[in-house]
């Protein structure tokens, strides 16, 4: 039964990082607010679901995607995979990890979609903006964001490239971009960045810095494997940001055009 | 009509309001399931891709394999319905109430509070913290023994943690007085390019990571909650525009934070 014994730990883990909210909450009501809450059933409920939902979500991923996405990272970093099986290479040849940048855009991109708190934020997002913002062109644009977000930092651990000179260039973009776009989306794209990063991502991002960094001639595991969940945070806010300009510009232009028109009428 | 008659005991229990509500259940969970394999699909095509085409061995346990992801497609289906039905209302709820109380005090002790609790125990970032004691004794930076180690792993996440409590408490303030977001975090960013420049290689990529790890899938949603219950029960702000951002405030302080940690403790 050795599904059962993960499931319970991961369960319990799941419960740990409630239990500090559950005890915030409830003192705040018993002594501050000192409030009955409102349909409090269904809100129990509703948190029982979090809890079980989030630990079968975890243990399925454990259980059938992270042990096939860690095995294809390493496999697909192996010097014998990338150079054939000829002698050992000194020189990384930055030209030759096609299939490792092809991976890690694609595995960028499709965690991203199952991200469980990005479906939240754009669910809250749509809520609040009232349909305009759709939920899955933001979960695309984000997710593309991740992508070459994590695409360009496997780059950087292969070629060696310091990573302050990439985060420094991607921060002037963002805000030589919070200059131009409209001003409502700022806020959302900025924490964008922030919730691409967790379940679901980490750990696959982790593994293929990890398998890079140890097999990568003259890189460490130590310093080069961190960093790729930085990217990953970065580039979405440019992505969101600049889907937000986009469509300024186009509606800005649509406008102008019927405008034409009807002066032209 | 036969059947309408031979079932009528039959019919008398079971209302057709019953029958609509079984529908209407039946109809959510389809559609939930549904969903929840659309946003899983990408994964199955990228992974099956790269083990057909280019790393062409047979999937092991492909059993087990299934068995997961069929979890994987209920949790997430699950999840998402407790987040409609509890945690966003939570979150709103609690927005309310504290705003409805009036006092600042203790509006801004539950934010600091909840971005504290949160990260302190945090598994990732447990683990970061003591991965980033490790490099930090490579690089002869602390000494090297069990002591030291485990103090300077603690200082680590104790500075993390608050920082994710103050990022909260100066993104409520920030809604409560409507401080545009952009000078803000652009101020922030500015002191990070600035303290990447004088802070040690070892903690540089931690400081960078940390960052992304301290925002845990049900602090998010509620955190959510919070800023845009708050926003809109507040006169003149709006919840897209002022809602939003305390993510993204608990994304960027830790990495100030931990940067300034190694200043301090590295001279």
């Amino acid at each position: 039964m050795s599904f059962f014994k993960l499931f319970t730990g991961i369960f319990l883990d799941t419960l740990r990082d409630v239990l500090p909210i559950l005890l915030l909450i409830v003192s705040f009501q018993l002594f501050v607010l000192r409030q009955p809450i409102p349909h409090l059933r269904r809100l129990i409920v509703g948190g029982i679901y979090v809890v079980v939902g989030l630990a079968l979500f975890l243990a399925g991923l454990e259980k059938a995607l992270f042990p096939l996405g860690k095995i294809m990272a390493t496999q697909l970093s192996d010097p014998a995979f990338i150079y054939g099986a000829k002698a050992a290479v000194t020189q990384p040849d930055w030209m030759a990890y096609g299939w490792i940048y092809l991976f890690a855009f694609m595995i960028g991109f499709a965690t991203t979609i199952a991200e469980p708190s990005l479906i939240a934020v754009a669910f809250k997002a749509n809520e609040v903006s009232g349909g305009v913002i759709n939920q899955w062109g933001l979960r695309l644009t984000v997710a593309l964001g991740v992508a070459v977000g994590i695409t360009l930092g496997a780059f950087r651990i292969v070629s060696g490239t310091p990573l302050y000179l990439y985060i420094l260039v991607g921060y002037l973009i963002v805000i030589v971009q919070t200059i131009f776009a409209p001003k409502n989306i700022i806020p959302l794209a900025y924490d964008s960045g922030g919730v691409t990063t967790s379940t679901v991502t980490v750990p696959l991002v982790a593994a293929l810095g990890l398998g890079l960094s140890s097999t990568v001639p003259g890189r460490n595991p130590a310093l080069d494997g961190f960093g790729l969940i930085a990217f990953a945070s970065l580039f979405p806010i440019i992505t969101v940001l600049g889907y937000a300009q986009y469509m300024h510009w186009s509606a800005g232009r649509i406008k102008k055009n019927l405008k034409e028109e009807n002066n032209a009428i | 009509m036969a059947t309408q008659h031979s079932n009528g005991r039959i019919k008398k229990m079971i209302q057709p309001q019953t029958i609509f509500a079984a529908k209407k259940i039946f109809l959510t969970v389809y559609k939930k399931l549904r969903d929840a394999v659309t946003d899983l699909l990408p994964i199955v095509l990228v992974i099956a891709f790269f083990q057909v085409l280019i790393i062409r061995q047979p999937l092991p346990q492909f059993g087990e394999v299934l068995f997961g992801g069929l979890l994987v497609v209920l949790g997430l289906s699950l999840f998402i319905q407790g987040l409609e039905m509890g945690l966003f209302p939570i979150g709103e709820a609690m927005a309310h109430g504290l705003a409805r109380k009036g006092s600042l005090f203790w509006l801004l002790c539950f934010a600091f509070a909840l971005g504290f609790s949160t990260t302190v125990a945090e598994p990732a970032l447990i683990a970061v913290s003591r991965e980033a004691a490790d490099i930090a004794a490579q690089g002869n930076l602390i000494p090297q023994n069990a002591k030291s180690l485990n103090s300077y792993a603690l200082g680590l996440r104790l500075s993390v943690a608050f920082s994710v409590g103050l990022a909260i408490l100066i993104g409520v303030l920030r809604i409560l007085r409507g401080w545009p977001i952009h000078y803000l975090i652009i101020g922030g960013y500015a002191l990070v390019m600035l303290m990447t420049t004088i802070a040690p290689d070892e903690i540089i990529g931690i400081a960078y990571d940390a960052g992304g790890v301290t925002t845990s899938t049900i602090t998010v949603p509620l955190v959510a909650a919070l800023g845009v219950g708050l926003a809109s029960i507040i006169k003149g702000r709006s919840p897209l525009l002022d809602g939003f951002g305390l993510i993204a405030f608990a994304s960027l302080l830790p990495m100030i934070f931990v940067m300034g940690y190694g200043l301090v403790i590295f001279g």
